[in-house]
C-alpha cells in the first residue's frame, strides 16, 4: 500500500448480545481515500463502522476486544476521551436526521458544544460548511427556517456539513444515499469524491455501482469476516475469493 | 363468499356499536353534569369562598377548593417533573446498554403506576407525620407528586424510546456528551413532554384519596404551604353528602368546573404541542 494507514483495526473482535458480529478484523484503512465496505446485509458492515467511532459503545450487551488504532491511537484505551475521538470522525447515517432545531443551528451545534461561541465566527463556519456541501445558495435565505423543512437530499446535505463544521479527519458514511433519489444520491457521490482530498472516508454501502464510482479501496465482508480487501478493480473486477466473485457476479457480467 | 360478507358486517356492527357506547356515555356523563350544575352556576361559585351558611345552602363559592386544586395539580407537577426527567433520560441514555438494570427500575415504575392512590395518601401522611407537617397544601402537593411521579416517568419513557437511535447517533458522533446529546433528545420530545404534564395535571386534579388525608379542608383560600387547602373533588364529596338540595347542586356546578378547567388545560396543551412541533423531524 503505498498511503499510511489513517485507522488501523487489529484483531477485533465484536460480540452483541452472545452473537459473534465481527470476527477477528484486521484492516489498514487508507489516508485521504475512499474506502468502501460491501457485504450481503446483515454481514456486519455497519458494527464495523461504527466500531470506527465508538458508537458500538452504548448498544445493550456489546463486548468489544481487539484495538482500533486512529492516528497510532487506541481508541478503546479506556484512558481515551471518547468525545474527542468521535469528533474527528462525522457520521451520515442511512437517512438524515436533522437536530430538532433550524438549519443555522444544525451546523452550528457541533461548534458550539466544542466551544465556539461568537457569532462571526459561527457564521462563517456555516457559510463555510453549507458551500462545501453545495446548500449556500439554497438555502442562504432561510437559515433561520426549521431543517425538517428541507427535502430530504437536502437534509442529508446538511447532516454532511453539520459533520464537516466539527473539523473531523474522517468520514463514515453509513449506507448514505440508500434514502435518497438518483439525483440527490449523485449529489452526494460527487461530494465523497471532492471531500477525499481533504478527508479519509469509509462508506457501507450495497450498491456496486456507487462503491465502483466512488472509492479506491474496497472491503468485502461476509458473515463477520473480511474475505477480501483491494483496489476497487480489483476487487469488484478480479476478485480473488470465491465468495467475492460470487457475490459480484451479478456486477461484472 | 355469503359467509365473508356476513362476518364482516356482523365485526363492523360491532365496532360501530361499541363506539356509539363509549362515545354516548362521555356525552351521557357530560350531560348530567350540565344539566344538573348549570342550573346551580353562578359567578358567586367561581368568585367566592363559601359564607357562613354555605353548607346549608347560603351564599358562597368554591374559589377557594379551583385555587387550592390548581395549586396541589400545578405544583405535584412542576415537582413530579422536575424528578420525572432526570430519571427517563438516565435509564435511556445512561444505563441503556445494561438493559437488566434500566428494565428493573422501569419494573418498579410500572408497579408504582398501578398502586391504588389511597396509597400514596397514606404514604405521604406518614412522610408528613415524620417531616412534622399538618395537613396543608404542602401535604397534598407531596402526596399528588409521589402519584403523578409513575405517570410522568412511564410517559416520558415511552416518548423517549421513539426517538431514533440514530438522532443520537448523530449528536454522539458530532462529539456531543450524553448530557448534550440528552438534551437535544429532550427538545425532540417537547410536545411528548406537554403530553406528560397534561395527563399528570389531569389525574392530579381529578384525585381525592391521595389529598384526603394530606390537603386537610379548608374554607379559606389557600394563602400559605403550611395552612390546609381545599380541593375540588373533596368540596364534590362533601357537597355531595349533605342532605340540603342547595348544596348537593352545587356539588355539580363544582363538577362542572372540575371538568372545564380539565378541559382548558387539554386545549391549552394541544396548542402548546402543536406549536413546540416545529422541528419534530
Amino acid at each position: 500500500m503505498t498511503t499510511s494507514p489513517h485507522i488501523s483495526v487489529q484483531n477485533l473482535n465484536v460480540h452483541i448480545e452472545n452473537q459473534h458480529i465481527l470476527k477477528d478484523i484486521s484492516i489498514n484503512i487508507p489516508n485521504k481515500k475512499v474506502t468502501s465496505i460491501i457485504g450481503p446485509s446483515g454481514c456486519g458492515k455497519t458494527t464495523l463502522l461504527k466500531s470506527f467511532n465508538r458508537l458500538l459503545d452504548d448498544i445493550p450487551n456489546v463486548k468489544i476486544d481487539g484495538k482500533v488504532l486512529v492516528d497510532g491511537e487506541n481508541i478503546y484505551d479506556p484512558s481515551v476521551e471518547v468525545t474527542h475521538i468521535r469528533k474527528k470522525m462525522g457520521l451520515l447515517s442511512q437517512r438524515p436526521y436533522p437536530l430538532p432545531m433550524s438549519i443555522y443551528d444544525n451546523v452550528a451545534y457541533g461548534p458550539r458544544i466544542h466551544g465556539i461561541r461568537k457569532k462571526n465566527e459561527l457564521d462563517e463556519l456555516v457559510e463555510l460548511q453549507l458551500k462545501a456541501t453545495g446548500l449556500w445558495n439554497e438555502v442562504k435565505d432561510r437559515l433561520n427556517a426549521s431543517a425538517t423543512r428541507l427535502s430530504i437530499g437536502q437534509q442529508q446535505r446538511l447532516c454532511l456539513a453539520r459533520g464537516l463544521a466539527v473539523g473531523p479527519e474522517i468520514i463514515l458514511g453509513d449506507e448514505s444515499t440508500s434514502a435518497l433519489d438518483p439525483v440527490s444520491t449523485n449529489i452526494i457521490e460527487d461530494l465523497f469524491i471532492n471531500l477525499k482530498q481533504k478527508y479519509t472516508i469509509v462508506l457501507v454501502t450495497h450498491i456496486l455501482r456507487q462503491a465502483r464510482r466512488v472509492s479506491d479501496y474496497i472491503i468485502f465482508v461476509y458473515m463477520g469476516r473480511i474475505i477480501e480487501f483491494g483496489p476497487t478493480e480489483d476487487v469488484l473486477l478480479n476478485p480473488k475469493e470465491e465468495l467475492t466473485k460470487e457475490y459480484v457476479k451479478g456486477f461484472i457480467s | 363468499m355469503i359467509k365473508r360478507k356476513l362476518e364482516e358486517l356482523f365485526f363492523k356492527t360491532l365496532m360501530v356499536l361499541a363506539t356509539i357506547v363509549v362515545t354516548g356515555s362521555f356525552f351521557l356523563i357530560v350531560g348530567t353534569i350540565f344539566s344538573k350544575g348549570i342550573p346551580y352556576m353562578n359567578l358567586d361559585m367561581i368568585t367566592k369562598t363559601p359564607g357562613g351558611g354555605f353548607y346549608i345552602g347560603k351564599e358562597g363559592g368554591v374559589l377557594n377548593a379551583i385555587i387550592g386544586s390548581l395549586y396541589i395539580a400545578g405544583g405535584a407537577t412542576i415537582l413530579g417533573l422536575i424528578i420525572s426527567i432526570p430519571v427517563a433520560i438516565y435509564i435511556n441514555m445512561y444505563i441503556d446498554g445494561k438493559r437488566f438494570t434500566s428494565n428493573i427500575i422501569r419494573l418498579a415504575f410500572d408497579v408504582l403506576f398501578g398502586i391504588p392512590s389511597i396509597v400514596y395518601g397514606a404514604f405521604g401522611f406518614l412522610i408528613m407525620v415524620y417531616f412534622g407537617i399538618r395537613a396543608s397544601l404542602l401535604g397534598g402537593i407531596i402526596a399528588v407528586t409521589l402519584l403523578v411521579i409513575p405517570i410522568l416517568v412511564r410517559t416520558l419513557d415511552e416518548v423517549i424510546r421513539t426517538v431514533p437511535r440514530e438522532l443520537r447517533d448523530a449528536t454522539l458522533s458530532l462529539g456531543a456528551t450524553r448530557w448534550e446529546t440528552a438534551k437535544v433528545v429532550l427538545r425532540q420530545i417537547r410536545p411528548g413532554i406537554f403530553t406528560a404534564i397534561l395527563l399528570s395535571f389531569g389525574r392530579g386534579i381529578g384525585d381525592v384519596a391521595s389529598v384526603l388525608f394530606t390537603a386537610g379542608f379548608s374554607d379559606n383560600m389557600p394563602t400559605s404551604l403550611h395552612e390546609p387547602a381545599a380541593t375540588l373533588p373533596l368540596a364534590i364529596f362533601f357537597q355531595l353528602g349533605s342532605p340540603v338540595e342547595e348544596v348537593q347542586g352545587r356539588a355539580y356546578a363544582s363538577a362542572l368546573i372540575l371538568t372545564i378547567v380539565v378541559l382548558i388545560i387539554t386545549v391549552l396543551s394541544e396548542l402548546l404541542i402543536k406549536k413546540f412541533s416545529k422541528h419534530k423531524i
